[in-house]
């Protein structure tokens, strides 16, 4: 699956990043708690997520994750988006809750990580 | 020629959006250095649970970086008010963090377990009313 994949399947809009829309998405991760995402390490991965600050952002980059997707019509802000382009990480909003968005990604093959 | 490459960062704790930065900065410096990806990935988590840790709970502090061939020690050190109970707070789940610092999306009792599971040692030092210091230690 790639990212354009994620953005089409889960109905949403690329609020940046829209130009990697072709890179490779192998798992996926759907918490509003960062160290649980921090447990979380997988190659290749979007993380979904409700939470909205700066941290989700910094979240991501330590686990070299290229892929957010805010839940629930969550909307980054300005300082969030600059980050995310400074990385490379693509942004794509839904307004989807958590549930539904994940089963939505893992009814068209995207899986998560083993059990903790 | 010194064969270690020493950084030094003060973690304050007015700004916790800024929480993280010394962190993605050593990321950062590792990537240029072209460190193993596996290694560096390592490293950024544990200091970066670390960093975020130094701030909600111990009014920020100073975290050393020692990088020699061999290994990555970091060196976080803070004057907080201490770990009470070092056992309980190194169980998953387990946490003292305020609502506040919940609905910033941590305090979920995996900081310690995390920079545990993430670094090849770890060493904690701390002292009721006096601070903690945690060093943490990544093989290459």
């Amino acid at each position: 699956m790639t990212i354009d994949d994620v953005q089409r399947i889960l109905h949403g809009s690329y609020i940046c990043g829209e130009d990697q829309g072709s890179r490779e998405i192998h798992s996926a991760c759907g918490s509003d708690m960062m160290s649980d995402v921090l447990a979380f390490v997988k190659d290749q991965a979007v993380l979904l997520t409700g939470l909205c600050n700066p941290q989700v952002i910094r979240t991501a980059e330590m686990i070299d994750i290229y892929c957010i997707v805010f839940i629930r019509g969550k909307k980054p802000t300005e300082e969030m988006v600059e980050m995310a382009k400074e990385r490379d990480i693509a942004i794509i909003c839904t307004d989807h809750r958590m549930f539904n968005a994940c089963g939505m990604l893992y009814d068209n093959g995207l899986r998560g990580g083993k059990p903790y | 020629m010194s064969d270690s490459l020493r950084l030094q960062y003060i973690i304050s704790d007015e700004d916790f959006t800024r929480a993280g930065e010394a962190s993605g900065d050593v990321k950062a410096k590792l990537k240029m250095m072209g460190v193993n990806p596996e290694v560096i990935r390592k490293v950024s988590i544990a200091m970066y649970e670390g960093e975020i840790n130094m701030v909600i709970h111990a009014n920020g502090g100073v975290i050393d970086v020692i990088i020699t061939t061999t290994d990555i020690t970091m060196i976080l050190k803070d004057k907080g008010p201490g770990i009470k109970d070092l056992d309980l707070a190194m169980q998953a789940g387990y946490s003292t963090a305020s609502e506040n610092v919940r609905a910033l999306g941590f305090g979920a009792g995996m900081g310690l377990p995390n920079m545990k599971k993430y670094s090849d040692e770890m060493k904690i030092d701390t002292e009721i009313g006096v601070g903690t210091t945690v060093t943490m230690k990544v093989n290459f």
